[in-house]
């Protein structure tokens, strides 16, 4: 019964465009001057380089059916590939070697997305822990991909567009937004054309999809193409815009599985979805530690921190799945309808 | 006719509504223009087509041909071979043996990404809707076999992508009304009622536009009303595009009155094949039902 009431339509008065460009304007207009650069940094670059991240997996798995635990490779893909190309062309544009960088990634997506033409659900999701480990073990071992650094570690170039740097923390942020909201507006228009149609027909029922005439196997290579692209470019705000530096140690299984948990947290199949994820992912270890210093004291030490982050991350997930298999942006929605109706009748 | 009335009489009901009974005109509608086998104009053909899984046989040499506009029924027992039969002619299953002829190809297995370009749609007997897309989205996409633009057109929504676009929706949103399906185009197609949703897949089927229109139990589980109403859609598609329509179905009252001819399968094999009069005095036919159902009470598995 809540299933059917969640897909009526919301009763609304305003536009649907309206609250996203009322949250644009704020983001580009007020937060600049007035966000701290802890807020930049420790809050809104992770966000938003893990909410495109959670965008381009959801293509993948929220809405083309397709698991996938290897996006940190995908993202660890095109953070090396920027800097490869930033570092190895001469004169070549920021934005073009962020392009090159996403295409970099989808080109590998496509190559470990191949299992996917023979394989479903647990058992592909397990063929692309290769492309973690294949990735991983790569760049570790071809001292090339991080231009021979002994450590492995290296430091981003600074951000530029057209001469003019990008380097302050509310600089990186405001790039890390222009990124984000571009392919964010790409990705929307892309789930509501013939292609994302498609991607839900597979997802859904792959033989009803290839009798009507869906090119199953292209659409499935596609959505591993076009998700590993965006993933490949979150892996470069992540890498250039919040921590500076590059390293493979950085884009492990856990990565992988911290964008899994947003789009399941904040809703599969849901755009939006991967923003909720992502800001819960972020703010809910500031919050428990900030909470748990303030009970506990001297005894929430980081060892306590990170364990009971762990343990109260995995409840969140069980509690969601049971309860809320599609996310917080279903709760949200409905929280919304709940509150709409009750000025309705005021 | 007096035999049959007796073999259904066991039934416990009466299969064959009185109206269908009586109606004089049954048998000179039900003749087709050219006897099956022997039609030039055959528009779908099966050559000998045996499949068995292990060492159970479904479908056992079994020829069939269908003339181009006619309403065809394929009846039988529960696990006689129909389902399979479909799945053959739609390129699920390949044949151990045998051909299927297409127009005027002739395939060893059909083949299932071209099926909608070569004219042919079905429906699935369990529901194989796309429960996340609106009922709308799931009618247009049945438009899928058309579509030449790539992603990239697509999300800029330019060109081709968004005459394509456009062209589907309109095709889809005619075909919802014709269907009666309007008020419920922006619903999620999982949370239909199942009568409705069966409406659905029609809807997908139909929208491809299809020259051969194959129906795997399209009423099953549906209500009397829903049944006429179903029975009403394929005979009115079949009269506005000269549609060919196969299909499988369990209600001998809707099969009779529906069909121009009827094929009966036992046991993987063809028993009778012929005008619904013919088939329903038909003595194989009479004992294939006899001999499976004689203490089923309300009719399931006829």
């Amino acid at each position: 019964m809540a299933s059917i009431a969640n897909d009526l339509p919301v009763a609304s008065t305003h536009p649907r465009w309206l609250i996203p460009a009322a949250l644009l304007a704020i983001a580009y207009l007020v937060i600049p001057f007035v966000g701290t650069s802890y807020l930049f940094e420790a809050i809104l670059l992770p966000f938003l380089a893990l909410s495109l991240a959670g965008v381009g997996l959801n293509l993948l798995t929220g809405y083309a059916g397709q698991v996938s635990l290897g996006s940190a490779a995908f993202m660890a893909v095109g953070a090396f590939a920027a800097y490869n190309f930033n570092l190895r062309v001469e004169g070549l544009p920021l934005v073009a070697s962020i392009v090159a960088a996403g295409l970099s990634a989808a080109a590998i997506g496509i190559v470990f997305g191949l299992p996917s033409l023979r394989l479903k659900g647990f058992y592909l999701a397990v063929s692309t822990l290769a492309a973690q480990f294949f990735v991983q073990w790569a760049l570790t071992k071809f001292g090339w991909f991080s231009n021979n650094s002994a450590s492995g570690v290296i430091d981003a170039p600074p951000l530029g567009v057209a001469g003019i740097g990008f380097d302050s923390a509310a600089g990186r942020y405001l790039f890390a937004l222009t990124v984000v909201t571009v392919l964010t507006f790409l990705a929307l228009r892309l789930v509501s054309s013939q292609t994302g149609r498609n991607f839900i027909a597979v997802r859904d029922n792959d033989t009803a999809a290839r009798i009507i005439g869906v090119p199953v196997l292209r659409t499935k290579l596609l959505a591993f193409a076009i998700s590993s692209f965006i993933i490949g470019i979150a892996g470069v705000l992540w890498a250039f815009a919040y921590l500076r530096t590059v390293e493979p140690a950085g884009f492990n299984l856990d990565r992988s599985f911290q964008v899994l948990f947003i789009i399941i947290i904040g809703g599969l199949a849901s755009i939006r979805g991967a923003f909720f994820g992502a800001a819960l992912i972020v703010v809910f270890p500031l919050v428990l530690s900030r909470l748990g210093a303030f009970f506990l004291g001297d005894i929430f030490d980081s060892g306590v921190r990170d364990m009971s982050q762990r343990i109260v991350l995995g409840g969140l997930i069980i509690l969601f799945l049971v309860l809320e298999p599609d996310g917080l942006v279903a709760l949200w929605d409905r929280s919304v309808r709940r509150l709409g109706s009750v000025f309705g009748r005021s | 006719m007096h035999a049959m009335t007796y073999a259904l009489e066991g039934l416990g009901t009466a299969p064959i509504p009185p109206a269908v009974q009586h109606r004089p005109d049954l048998a000179v509608k039900a003749a087709p223009p050219v006897r099956a086998g022997e039609s030039p104009d055959a528009q779908l053909k099966l050559d000998g087509v045996s499949l068995s899984f292990g060492g159970v046989t479904a479908l056992d040499n079994v020829d069939l041909a269908v003339s181009r506009g006619e309403i065809r029924a394929i009846i039988g027992p529960n696990g006689a071979g129909k389902s399979s039969l479909i799945n053959v002619i739609s390129g699920v299953y390949r044949p151990d043996r045998g051909r299927v002829l297409i127009g005027g190809d002739s395939y060893a297995q059909v083949p299932t990404d071209r099926l909608a370009r070569l004219g042919i749609v079905r429906t699935f007997q369990n529901l194989a809707l796309f429960k996340g897309l609106s009922v709308l989205d799931n009618v247009v996409a049945g438009r899928a076999y058309t579509v030449r633009s790539t992603f990239l057109g697509q999300i800029a929504r330019i060109g081709t992508a968004r005459r394509e676009e456009a062209d589907a929706r309109e095709r889809a949103r005619r075909i919802l009304a014709f269907l009666n399906l309007e008020d419920v185009a922006d619903r999620l197609a999982g949370t239909l009622p199942y009568g409705l949703q069966k409406r659905v897949e029609l809807a997908r089927a139909l929208v491809a536009e299809p020259d051969v229109l194959l129906l795997d139990e399209p009423m099953a589980g549906m209500t009397a009303t829903e049944k006429k109403e179903m029975a009403g859609f394929v005979r009115a598609t079949r009269g506005a595009h000269g549609t060919t329509v196969v299909l499988i179905e369990h209600d001998i009252g809707v099969v009779m009155e529906l069909s121009d001819r009827i094929a009966v399968l036992d046991y993987g094999r063809k028993i009778a094949d012929g005008t619904p009069e013919e088939v329903r005095t038909d003595q194989k036919v009479i004992d294939a039902y006899l001999g499976v159902v004689p203490e089923n009470e309300d009719g399931a598995g006829i």
